[in-house]
């Protein structure tokens, strides 16, 4: 899968090019607007919802303090079941890890449930490449799939596009028409895909969470594939992220309760799987093969930093929905995997030799509804605002920084200051009556849909 | 109650207007309010930019006009209000001013906090109960067409919960409030952000305008004339009859 939009222009660009697409602009309010009315409402069901974000951000703070402990304790136990883990420091070392078992175990359909971990490390186009056919299987996956798009939302990949886009597409693949109803579009994907995991040899899913006492993994989802991906063909790969464990049941009992309450305002989705170990000698179905590959790809460089509460996400997309920059934008403006307020701070964390990752932290008016949502109390606008200090002086152009220094030694002086106080009375209502003021700088960019104050 | 007052640079230089009438408004409920000699600005736009040292040496100048006084000071703005009460102490971390920035931030208050808590005994930091909101915005709805659409500034809202401090503050010298759909969503001014992001920053004043346009009311306020200004200039670009003003101006005009 490859970009369309992904040419080195800045995110005021991307922006400019989403601002003009009503259509997008309009599923999103609509889906974001859906989610975030849905997640109050399941939250308001909680009688210690304060108590139980206050818990959950404990524990993720306290695994990522002992995160070598735990993942060790979950691997051997997983290896003890049978499950293979492999460690991969960054996305070529994790994509020649699947692709080789990929290439070991055979088959040349590969069903796939949704992962962002795949998405981070762009998969699908290396398993192609070596001759694989990748079906999508989560619906708004395959919708993108189709569309040759990635995902422009974490949890919702294809909310920006509405049923009869969907529809479009749907029938492109059939060759015949496929009404623009929900329940026809959902009934050809459930034929088209059912073969996709009858023929697929390996099937590739991600983990929202990693159990440490068992040896675990968790896989939560509302449409099935998951499982199926998981369970019917032979070999199932699993794809985390480095930070995604818990110590046991109890902890993860936690994060269940605020993670589908928080992404889809669901108490729990319709399909929990937790898998442990592959197929043993006496049951009837599960993968003969368990793999599960653990992607570092620059978490563990953010680990003793001041970002580090970024890892404690839990990939609920809830600061996407009250963002009100990912609300005019959506995901594609962002150009990252991760969009929204997570993603602007996680992708200049994971990527931190782009410069268009780090330009993402402008990507805000730090107004905080995305720390007020937050489940796991991830201070996301603090974070911007910290990302900004950090790269600020680094990454902005001689005349920003120079007005911002001109502008501090003025203001730092009373005369000066209310000498431009005058100036700005005098000069404001003259500026306002001017017809062809030149449109550069501040000035300019302030003018371009505004009147002077 | 003596104290201090500070209006914001942003007032200074556009609406100084506003100054008087915060100060107005403060005397008519029986404080005494000493303007501020030598403050310009709270280092709010350098700070929010990733400006740390640009910011400190403007907020310095404030800082030492605020001197070693222990009345409480009384800030005309919601998000500089934030910046001193709330991002003080970490800017001026590691300076010699890092005591006096924490002993300072504790006696900032947003102009309808103040109002609104003074006398009691809750602490002047600009933070008040959630739990005032309520009973303020359940009658609203029957404003009629004269009522005020209060706009919740984002620092008021979620860091200072000014948010019902405002109504409170109009509630009690008269004045009848509507409330807006997607009132807790940001207008899109954000400091920098406005010029940085243009066309988003437009966008979602756009929005916001709307829901304003939708209530059939005419009259927008806020504790923050950041936030006004950026509304009414989009408002007047799109010819529409909002009028936008400072809550301390409605504070001091019948209802």
């Amino acid at each position: 899968m490859s970009n369309p939009t992904a040419t080195p222009v800045s995110f005021g660009r991307r922006a400019d090019r989403a601002l003009a697409d009503e259509r997008m602009r309009a599923a999103i309010a609509r889906g974001t607007g859906l989610m975030v009315q849905r997640r109050h409402e399941a939250v308001a069901e909680l009688v210690n919802a304060d108590e139980l974000r206050d818990a959950a951000s404990a524990i993720r703070a306290a695994t990522l303090q002992r995160l070598p402990e735990l993942l060790e304790q979950w691997s051997d136990n997983l290896g003890a079941l049978g499950g293979q883990v492999h460690w991969a420091t960054d996305a070529d070392e994790a994509t020649a890890i699947v692709a080789g078992i990929v290439r070991r175990r055979g088959g040349k359909v590969i069903a796939k449930g949704k992962s962002m971990i795949s998405e981070e490390i762009h998969l699908n186009e290396v398993l192609e490449r070596a001759g694989a056919e990748v079906v999508e299987t989560d619906l708004g996956e395959f919708i993108q799939q189709l569309a040759g798009e990635p995902p422009s939302h974490i949890v919702a990949p294809a909310m920006h596009k509405d049923r009869f886009e969907v529809a479009d597409l749907l029938s492109a693949d059939r060759g015949a028409p496929v009404s623009p109803e929900i329940d026809d579009e959902a009934a050809y994907a459930r034929r088209r895909l059912r073969q996709a995991f009858l023929d697929a040899g390996v099937g590739i899913t991600g983990v929202n969470f990693a159990v440490a006492s068992t040896g675990s993994i968790c896989l939560v989802e509302n449409e099935g594939n998951g499982r199926m991906c998981s369970s019917l063909p032979p070999t199932h790969i699993a794809l985390m992220g480095l930070e995604r464990i818990v110590a046991d049941f109890a902890e993860l009992d936690v994060m269940l309760n605020l993670l589908a309450r928080s992404a889809t305002g669901q108490a729990l989705t319709v399909y929990t799987n937790i898998v442990t170990g592959p197929r043993r000698g006496d049951e009837i179905d599960g993968p003969e093969e368990l793999h599960v590959v653990v992607l570092d790809g620059g978490r563990s460089a953010a680990l003793d930093t001041r970002f580090s509460p970024a890892l404690h996400c839990i990939r609920c997309g809830a600061c996407l929905n009250v963002c009100p920059v990912y609300r005019q934008v959506g995901g594609h403006a962002y150009d990252s995997v991760y969009s929204g307020p997570i993603g602007a701070v996680l992708t200049p964390l994971l990527k931190p030799d782009d410069p268009a990752a780090r330009e993402l932290s402008e990507a805000s008016s730090l107004c905080g509804a995305c720390t007020e949502i937050c489940p796991v109390r991830i201070p996301l606008h603090d974070l911007l605002l910290h990302l900004r200090h950090r790269d600020a002086r680094e990454d902005a152009s001689r005349l920003r920084r120079a007005g911002f220094w001109l502008w501090s030694q003025a203001w730092s002086r009373r005369w000066i200051f209310r000498a431009m106080v005058l100036v700005a009375r005098a000069g404001l209502p003259l500026l306002r009556r001017m017809r062809h003021l030149p449109d550069v700088g501040w000035l300019g960019a302030w003018r371009r849909g505004r009147e002077l104050p | 109650m003596r104290v201090q007052f500070f209006a914001s640079c942003l007032v200074e230089l556009l609406q100084p207007d506003v100054g008087t009438a915060a100060q107005r408004a403060l005397g008519a409920a029986g404080h005494e309010p000493e303007a501020l000699v030598g403050a310009t600005c709270c280092g709010q736009p350098a700070y929010n930019a990733g400006y740390g040292a640009e910011a400190r040496r403007v907020a310095r100048r404030t800082l030492r006009a605020l001197g070693d006084d222990d009345r409480p000071c009384v800030v005309a703005s919601g998000s500089c209000a934030t910046m001193m009460s709330h991002h003080w102490p970490e800017l001026f971390e590691g300076t010699p001013e890092e005591t006096a920035a924490r002993r300072a931030a504790r006696r900032i208050a947003e102009l309808t906090a103040f109002m609104t808590t003074a006398g009691s005994d809750a602490a002047p930091d600009g933070g008040t109960g959630h739990d005032d909101h309520a009973d303020v915005s359940d009658t609203s709805r029957a404003g009629g067409p004269t009522a005020v659409i209060v706009h919740d500034s984002c620092h008021a809202l979620r860091e200072l919960g000014a948010g019902a401090t405002v109504r409170r503050a109009l509630s009690d010298t008269g004045h009848v409030m509507v409330d807006a759909d997607g009132g807790e969503r940001c207008c899109g001014f954000g400091g920098s952000f406005s010029v940085k992001m243009p066309a988003v920053s437009v966008a979602m004043a756009d929005e916001k305008l709307d829901s304003f346009v939708a209530t059939g009311c005419e009259q927008v306020t806020s504790c923050d004339l950041s936030c006004l200004l950026h509304l009414q200039g989009r408002a007047r670009r799109r010819g529409l009859g909002l009028r936008f003003d400072h809550v301390a101006t409605l504070l001091n005009r019948e209802p």
